[in-house]
């Protein structure tokens, strides 16, 4: 095979010679070579990686350890870091935790029976229900937010409300309550993200070979035993791939309880998150060394959740 | 997988994706419902299916239309932050994915890995410096501001590099040999051979852009320099809301990107499958 890589002396490059000029012509020759042309490419990720995420990163930890008021910085060590030992620290690290836990539970093994089930080849209308199930993704969470707000609001007529008293049930003040205001924001993820996950597993099922199900089923495997042995294992990757996007999704949310309870203030903190705590911090109370601290926090724990998952799962990518 | 029960099984999965599909649609259809009621029935008896004929209007879209809110300079700052993130971002990252994928030197794998480490780390925690940059770099309230920093993203860094890994490296050979620069390689034979992969990430980024708001809410200060998300929820108020606006404004800003949806539905589905997953 040709490598791209070449000796730049005598390859003609760029510009025919005639018109290269003898002045420009070195320049031309440095810029148009092969061996300059791959850092040409990849230029704009190193400016944007530099400025955009290397120093605010490095920005973050220093700032940890400052009081930052406008004009003045100072030095406070370990201040900020004592100071997020505190119980509302703890209830927005406890809420974010049990909601990316309790995402998990509910948003992989759902789409996954959900696409085993479509992916059967006697479903009429697959491509419809996989495009009208898509679409709640397509709703900001603005939007979204809005909805469930009112859906889950606290009036008699409220939706929510309304569908239990078919059942006879008290109305609810949803949105007042911990637990059903979790069940509020849970319900509200499984709405925007099942269509999503169940697309990803739709996708990675594509990819399993018939043959192996047809092998199995001359061996006499039921087809549950080949939905475990042969379907599970083989949508590893997608698992993998979900369950990672998930964690970064349930340990930065924010947006759908700013929705939901107008604006990160939610009753005793119920609905507050990592992420509403630094803004609350950083933003709403410009205390931005303190808020920086909180960063720190979360960047803390995605790297170990980072980890834990490269160790146990290997990495989703694979280079081919 | 092989199946072999026909009639009741299938009949109960219709059902059964009949529900989820209604559990989709339905909170799209309440609140479009809702649009058409005055805003009054909403405060007091909240979101509900009633149905009554007598007070359905066009009324809350009527309001919009005459202007009294932002509803569209917000509009339009959306379209305009959406089409400029787009389209730069497609070009940028398309460049770099080309890079990582089509030329072997040094620091390939070092600047992919620095890619992955950017795709694992939530922006959220580095919001606070970021937003201090911007202060310097007097991008507050500014286009750009909610631009600039993520323009150059790492999902469709990886998309473009793992597409291009299907396309094989003889046509730059080749292209060499009749005399096409590096760069002219690049924008005359692998971007109209990348269109696919344009189409599907045009469509992820614009919709991650229309519907993004922590970003462009710290950014943005001023009421004619929101954009539709922030525009929206700022009708929420600890004094009271303007649901009126709020409800009728949803639905209208949902439309657009569900239109763009249900044309390009094959290549939305490809955006979001591409992420990565090979299985």
């Amino acid at each position: 095979m040709a490598t791209p890589v070449h000796t730049n002396a005598n390859v003609p490059t760029g510009q025919p010679p005639q018109t290269q000029r003898p002045t420009r012509s070195q320049w031309s020759r440095f810029i148009h070579s092969s061996r300059t042309a791959p850092y040409v490419f990849v230029l704009p990720f190193l400016l944007s990686f530099a400025l955009f995420f290397a120093y605010p990163v490095i920005s973050t930890v220093i700032m940890s350890f400052q009081e930052v008021l406008p004009g003045i910085t100072t030095y406070v060590g370990l201040e900020n870091y004592r100071d997020l030992m505190n119980p509302t620290f703890g209830k927005a690290i406890l809420n974010s935790v049990l909601y990316t836990l309790l995402t998990l539970v509910v948003l992989i093994p759902l789409p996954l029976v959900l696409a085993v089930l479509l992916n059967s080849p006697k479903m009429p209308g697959r491509g419809l229900f996989r495009s009208v199930m898509f679409i709640p993704a397509l709703t900001s969470v603005v939007v979204a937010g809005t909805i469930f707000r009112l859906m889950f609001g606290e009036l008699d007529g409220s939706l929510m409300n309304s569908l239990l008293g078919v059942f006879g049930v008290e109305p609810h003040k949803w949105l007042m309550n911990a637990n059903t205001g979790f069940l509020a924001l849970i319900v509200l993820a499984l709405w925007r993200w099942l269509g999503v996950n169940m697309l990803y597993y739709m996708s990675g099922l594509q990819n399993i070979p018939p043959e192996l199900y047809e092998a199995a089923q001359i061996d006499g495997a039921s087809r549950f035993a080949s939905f475990w042995r042969i379907t599970i294992p083989m949508l590893k990757p997608v698992t993998i791939y979900v369950f990672t996007i998930s964690i970064y999704a349930g340990l930065s949310m924010f947006t759908e309880s700013y929705m939901l309870w107008n604006g990160n203030n939610s009753p005793n903190d119920i609905g507050l998150t990592i992420v509403g705590y630094l803004y609350r911090q950083g933003l709403e109370q410009n205390s931005m060394g303190f808020g920086a601290a909180v960063g720190i926090v979360l960047l803390v724990f995605t790297l170990v959740l980072n980890l834990i998952q490269l160790k146990f799962f290997g990495m989703f990518r694979k280079e081919d | 997988m092989a199946q072999k029960q026909k009639g009741p099984l299938s009949a109960f999965l219709v059902v059964l994706f009949i529900l989820f599909a209604g559990f989709a649609l339905f909170p799209l259809f309440a609140v479009t419902l809702a649009s058409f009621k005055p805003s009054t029935e909403l405060l007091r008896y909240g979101l509900n299916l009633k149905l009554e004929w007598s007070m359905m209007s066009l009324k809350n879209y009527a309001f919009i239309f005459q202007g009294t809110t932002d509803y569209f300079q917000w509009y339009w700052n959306s379209i305009v932050i959406t089409v400029l993130f787009t389209v730069l971002c497609l070009i940028l990252s398309a460049m770099v994915g080309y890079g990582l994928e089509m030329y072997r030197f040094r620091l390939k794998n070092v600047i992919f890995t620095l890619v992955l480490v950017v795709m694992m780390i939530p922006v959220e925690i580095i919001m606070l410096p970021l937003y201090k940059l911007m202060i310097g770099m007097k991008l507050i309230n500014t286009v750009w501001g909610v631009i600039l920093p993520f323009v150059v993203a790492p999902i469709p860094i990886f998309f473009f590099r793992q597409y291009l890994s299907g396309v094989p490296k003889d046509f730059m050979d080749a292209a060499r040999v009749d005399g096409c620069s590096e760069y002219g390689i690049f924008v005359r034979i692998m971007m109209p051979l990348m269109a696919p992969a344009f189409a599907a990430m045009a469509i992820l980024q614009a919709m991650n852009s229309w519907n993004n708001f922590l970003w462009p809410m710290i950014v943005l200060r001023t009421n004619d320099m929101l954009t539709l998300p922030i525009g929206l929820s700022s009708l929420l108020t600890p004094y009271g809301n303007n649901y009126d606006v709020l409800i009728a404004g949803s639905v209208l800003a949902i439309l657009p990107i569900l239109v763009v949806f249900l044309f390009f539905q094959r290549y939305f589905i490809e955006g979001m499958t591409a992420g990565g997953v090979k299985g």
